[in-house]
């Protein structure tokens, strides 16, 4: 048996924990450079506001109450999904963390001494009771059926958000999934559905109860299994550790618009610093290193220009240095001036455990001497939270940054963010 | 006549333990069997990590226990509250730190006799205080 808990409206229940003054309140966090909605607290979605809704429409919207926005937070979220976890993991033996605000419990055999519904609402309790937040939990014996069994639990809310559909009991399984459209399956999106829909199936039982060979014929073996999920034959097994990394990407959309050559090479830097503290993070070397930059595609009047570039090094690497050199490299080769640059990013690739490697004969270029503790002490001054230190590449005046004007403190990671009590 | 020398391929292995252990030339020191981990702040005023949160409090309404203005309050959001406790109650949308009466009639008692007792209609409770931490030089 799988369970997922999920939290409840995450980013915007986050923001509420330590403002008491917004209980029932709406509240919107909204995405990077304060783009659009991706969160909404019930109340928010009580008025009507949509995922995805522009801010500056929402703006100048009148609404019968005031509506509270948040840039997102993401310290404080990372934060309190850890908490989350931690919580789940002290009663249940196995927890995969799915995304940041979903996690796959293994709850075999717990039937054995509660009853599935009773251990949800023990896991929902224990959860809110340490971090005054909500979580919603479905059960299924698959991944897929838990997470139609989660769907279901949001969609009724007689079930008070703690559903579990077992084997003891298939025709409740039967009719809620009969009820589930397929676009609504765990793994199905809105191409394939519509695809499915061609062919007369729309709901997800329907779905299951179409011959698997056909699917894998006219689809994919990835939606077989989903239709084997669906009829309680699990495929899929928890991963408690993520598997290792193929590839970072560090790329952001700018505050504003970038123009000069100087502000964009300042940019890459950064990512590029960024990128490589994430491949030490993973204990890998890189090989690959490519740099993107492009304009706005939706700015009216101006020619749409974006352009990709790689470095193929000759030895493995993962210091910040050569990632520096060679990423500046990249961009030298697609940089247009004239341009008025909306986002840019850096990608690595094919990746080697070790930076062991056939060097050259010939190579004029050596490893470097001592790499590997000079970017340990990089990265222990850049976490000890104390001040940062980077390369001068990417300035110190850094005006593109991301634009977060409505952020909130991080409360739980930063000792000057300090939620503070009346005494 | 010439005789070729080629060279063994494949010699016979040859590992000898590397001992990692530094062997000190004097006397053993005597109290390397008696080690112990030092004492961990965290683990004495934390009992659980995962439900704790740190708290800045601000006024002077509990001045009579020595929890000050920007004393540090160690926050159990898992402990239920009992009679008596220190706890952070939410009054007026905002965060406050009282006794807690919960017996013969639930109450916020201040720590400061300038204060009046709160009686809310509701109660809402943040967590317990477990602890506070006043640092004496060096504020933050």
């Amino acid at each position: 048996m799988f369970a997922l808990a999920d939290v409840n409206s995450f980013y915007a229940s986050c923001e509420k924990v330590f403002r008491p003054d917004l209980r029932n309140k709406p509240v919107i966090v909204l995405s990077n450079n304060d783009g659009c909605v991706i969160a909404r607290s019930k109340e928010a979605k009580r008025l009507g506001i949509k995922m995805g809704v522009p801010w500056f429409q929402l703006k100048s919207a009148e609404f019968p109450e005031q509506v509270i926005a948040f840039s997102s937070n993401y310290a404080l979220y990372a934060s309190m999904s850890n908490r989350v976890m931690a919580h789940l993991e002290e009663l249940a033996p196995r927890v995969e963390q799915y995304s940041i605000d979903e996690m796959f419990l293994d709850i075999q055999g717990i039937n054995s001494c509660i009853g599935f519904e009773d251990f949800g609402r023990q896991l929902s309790e224990h959860v809110g009771k340490g971090t005054g937040l909500t979580i919603g939990v479905g059960m299924g014996p698959t991944k897929t059926l838990a997470k139609s069994a989660q769907w279901a639990s949001k969609e009724w809310p007689q079930f008070g958000g703690v559903l579990a559909l077992t084997r003891d009991n298939l025709q409740r399984t039967e009719k809620l999934l009969s009820l589930q459209p397929v676009e609504e399956i765990w793994g199905v999106g809105r191409r394939l559905s519509k695809k499915l829909g061609t062919m007369g199936i729309t709901t997800a039982l329907q779905l299951a109860r179409t011959n698997s060979a056909f699917i894998r014929k006219n689809f994919n073996v990835v939606l077989e299994r989903t239709v084997r999920e669906l009829n309680g034959e699990s495929c899929l097994s928890l991963e408690e550790s993520p598997p290792p990394k193929q590839q970072i990407i560090c790329s952001r959309s700018f505050g504003e618009r970038i123009s000069t050559y100087e502000a964009m090479r300042q940019a890459i830097c950064q990512y590029a610093e960024r990128g490589a503290e994430k491949l030490r993070g993973e204990h890998q070397y890189c090989r690959h290193i490519s740099v993107f930059i492009k304009t706005s595609p939706f700015a009216p009047n101006q020619p749409y220009y974006g352009n990709l570039s790689t470095e193929k090094l000759n030895t493995p690497t993962r210091d910040t240095r050569d990632i520096i050199i060679a990423a500046v490299r990249a961009l030298d080769r697609i940089w247009i001036p004239g341009h008025r640059y909306a986002k840019a990013g850096i990608m690595l690739n094919d990746f080697s455990p070790t930076g062991v490697s056939q060097l050259n004969l010939f190579d004029d270029i050596q490893p470097r001497v001592n790499s590997d503790k000079l970017m340990k002490v990089l990265d222990s001054i850049n976490h000890a939270g104390l001040g940062k230190v980077w390369f001068a590449g990417q300035g110190i005046n850094t005006e593109w940054q991301m634009k977060r004007e409505m952020l909130s403190p991080a409360y739980t990671t930063r000792w000057a963010d300090l939620p503070t009590a009346r005494i | 006549m010439l005789r070729f020398i080629s060279p063994v391929f494949e010699p016979t292995l040859f590992t000898l333990p590397l001992f990692t252990e530094r062997c000190p030339a004097g006397f053993p020191s005597p109290a390397a069997d008696y080690t112990e981990d030092e004492l961990d702040l965290n683990a004495y005023c934390i009992r659980h990590p995962a439900s704790t949160f740190f708290v800045r409090a601000i006024g002077d309404s509990m001045k009579d226990m020595g929890l000050q203005s920007g004393d540090l309050m160690v926050v159990d959001k898992a402990e239920k509250p009992q009679q008596g406790d220190i706890v952070i109650a939410e009054t007026d949308g905002e965060f406050t730190v009282k006794r807690l009466q919960l017996k013969p009639r639930i109450a916020l008692i201040p720590m400061n006799a300038a204060y009046p007792t709160l009686y809310p209609e509701e109660l809402q409770i943040f967590g317990v205080v477990t602890a506070f931490i006043h640092k004496t030089r060096g504020k933050d």
